[in-house]
């Protein structure tokens, strides 16, 4: 309150400052939240501690739960199957707790549901200006909307609940400047990619990173969440991106858009959420987008990528050693979907190099769309049958084989190429070994049952 | 509430690497219950058995060996906790009885849950780190001090290894406070701080 108004201020800065209640005299500012998202893996916990202390939500109107982790991927599912052995426990506590509290839910057959952090934005449940808080690392996909959203843990989420609020110290800020243009067939991912190879896992220094710059102008909606998904995958404490015509259009027609009568106001308010000329951040990176190319991790951290068509370091893990061609590895499995890479735009993408193709022999190839919306949309541009005639299998949203817990996965030792974001050891099942890509170039790779540099191929 | 976290005695357990990610310290499917407990076996799992069956340890893996296997102290590298937010990885770590972590860096999610439930995330710099991780190569069972307060780790062979955790941090784990008591002794704050939000950005309240 008693800043200068003149001082520039960074659309982080200007986030931070709108949810300010105060500082606290342990230092900490106390920020007010504006949404609460919990799913049943984490989410299960914080309501049963919640319960167990006999605490209530402040606002059960701002909190949603949305199951997505561990439910399954079948398309005839019920409301309580899972995915993994005692799945079922944690949909059903979610479910009770949010009956029990009054919290809005997205049940497993509610025709909104998916991940959160696709549905999120699909929904309007998150809006530019908001801050919101889910017991997820990927929350931070959600700054792509000019949003202040990050990832915490379980009992942090219980004190946002609890008290609307959460302690919070600010982060030191980072501005990443994207300049030239994407071109394709590189994507966002191969963009996230590229940036946390050239920097490492632990680039993001723990800041609020904003990503600016003419490449980042340039990118569309869902691009923009495929990037800032990846935030995490860097260190970043969240990631913002400050919204554009394009990205005010989409949220202002959304079914939780602000109503007409406020819309105007809103839009208003929006179009502030920009950093002053002359910000001031901690930290300073600029890349290029012209220089980025498909890109394929060959380790087991998101920084262990390389150009499609380059060469692996050692990996005892990944069973591959140093020097390796990454287009002489054979797959055995290829998935699509996620919050990286399960929208709509991230399916036709990899339709396109599935038309009159088929998956290699001996590969599992399987497409989980982020969304039922996402499922059904796909279903109306036919991209359902593009997928299944090639070979892949096809299934209702979820988190799916992003990660294991129990059930079904591919076989120990497997070698599968995923749109996902996390290749850890172990993370898509014992001993499964993951390669991460973009959903083009996981479907390319299907089909020729090897890593492929799609930028080779461009003759779609 | 968190327990008061003053002083940790004991023999450090070193879990070599840098990005050490939290589906390594407790996988996804070793998460069974909607509780926090329950979750000791699953800590490690997957480098800490010869056979996920039968749960056959590794006798290589360092938390299986003694005195290792009582150790509340864990050395690791750069970005320690890293990846899924899941507060299990900590609650696990806690209750297999570590207490402090000593590493490069710490993943921001893990960080956040470390003070949340009285373990230690304490930052040393390369040097230190590789210091006191030779010191430990070379007389492993040693026991290791850490002080909260004085923000010291100490050992009888080793000269004193300062650090240092950010106040907030600091006084969070000498109080073990419960921080949703603490906030709500700010109700006033908080409902004036809606009160007049609602004026200013009413779509945020009108669901």
């Amino acid at each position: 309150m008693s800043r200068d108004i003149t001082t520039p201020r960074t659309l982080f800065d200007k986030l931070w400052d709108a949810h300010k209640v105060m500082t606290l005299e342990d230092g900490d500012d106390l920020l007010a939240i504006d949404r609460v998202f919990l799913h049943e893996r984490t989410g299960a916990a914080t309501l049963n501690a919640l319960s167990r202390s006999q605490r209530t939500p402040i606002d059960p109107s701002r909190v949603y739960c949305i199951i997505d982790h561990i439910v399954s991927n079948k398309e005839d599912r019920d409301a309580n199957d899972a995915r993994s052995p005692n799945g079922d426990v944690f949909i059903r506590a979610v479910r009770e707790a949010a009956n029990e509290f009054g919290l809005n839910l997205v049940d497993t057959d509610d025709a909104n549901q998916g991940i959160t952090h696709v549905i999120a934005p699909e929904l309007g449940l998150v809006l530019p200006g908001f801050s919101v808080i889910c017991p997820d690392s990927h929350t931070c996909s959600l700054g792509a909307l000019g949003a202040l959203a990050w990832g915490v843990g379980s009992t942090a989420a219980e004190h946002a609940i609890a008290t609307g609020t959460l302690r919070v110290k600010k982060p030191r800020q980072m501005r990443v400047t994207v300049n030239g243009k994407l071109r394709a067939p590189a994507t966002a991912k191969d963009l996230a990619l590229h940036l946390i190879a050239t920097y490492g896992a632990a680039g993001g220094e723990r800041a609020a990173i904003e990503f600016c710059g003419p490449a980042i102008d340039m990118l569309s909606v869902e691009e923009r969440l495929t990037l800032c998904n990846m935030g995490v995958e860097f260190s970043a404490f969240t990631c913002v991106i400050s919204p554009n015509e394009t990205v005010l259009e989409y949220m202002a027609t959304r079914a939780q858009s602000p109503p007409p009568r406020l819309i105007e106001h809103a839009m208003r308010e929006w179009r502030l959420l920009v950093s002053d000329a002359g910000s001031v951040f901690d930290t300073e990176l600029t890349i290029n987008a012209d220089d980025v190319r498909p890109m394929v991790t060959w380790g087991t951290s998101p920084e262990d990528g390389t150009r499609a068509n380059g060469t692996s370091d050692a990996s005892a893990y990944m069973g591959l050693e140093a020097g390796q061609e990454l287009s002489d590895i054979q797959i055995d499995g290829a998935f699509i979907g996620s919050c990286t890479n399960g929208r709509i735009s991230d399916l036709r993408a990899a339709a396109a190099y599935l038309v009159g193709q088929q998956v290699a022999d001996g590969v599992r190839a399987i497409c989980v769309p982020g969304s039922q919306s996402v499922k059904a949309q796909a279903e109306l541009e036919g991209l359902d049958e593009i997928f299944k005639t090639a070979g892949f299998e096809w299934g209702a949203a979820g988190c799916a084989y992003c990660f294991y817990a129990g059930g079904d996965t591919f076989p120990s030792g497997a070698r599968v190429i995923s749109s996902t974001n996390r290749n850890f050891e172990g993370r898509q099942g014992p001993n499964v070994r993951t390669h991460l890509a973009s959903p083009a170039t996981v479907a390319a790779s299907a089909v020729a049952g090897r890593i492929i540099d799609i930028s080779e191929s461009e003759d779609l | 509430m968190p327990d008061a976290l003053k002083n940790i005695e004991s023999v450090a357990a070193i879990i070599t690497g840098d990005n050490i990610d939290t589906d390594q310290i407790i996988p996804s499917r070793e998460i069974t219950s909607t509780g926090r407990d329950g979750l000791r076996d699953g800590l490690f799992a997957n480098q800490r058995y010869l056979d996920l069956e039968t749960r056959r340890p590794d006798p290589d893996f360092p938390l299986n060996r003694p005195p290792f296997d009582s150790a509340k102290i864990l050395i690791s590298g750069k970005n320690f906790g890293c990846g899924s937010s899941r507060e299990h990885a900590v609650w696990a770590l806690h209750e297999f009885g570590i207490r402090a972590i000593i590493a490069e860096s710490f993943g921001e999610i893990f960080h956040a849950n470390c003070i949340n439930n009285s373990i230690a995330p304490i930052v040393l710099n390369k040097d230190d780190l590789l210091g006191l991780q030779s010191v430990l190569r070379e007389a492993a069972s040693q026991v290791l001090r850490i002080d909260i307060e004085r923000q010291l780790i100490t050992s009888s062979d080793l000269p004193a290894i300062a650090f240092e955790l950010n106040p907030t941090d600091q006084s969070r784990l000498l109080g073990g406070l419960d921080l949703i008591d603490l906030t709500n002794t700010n109700k006033d704050d908080i409902e004036a701080f809606i009160a007049r939000d609602k004026t200013q950005r009413p779509w945020v309240y009108e669901i």
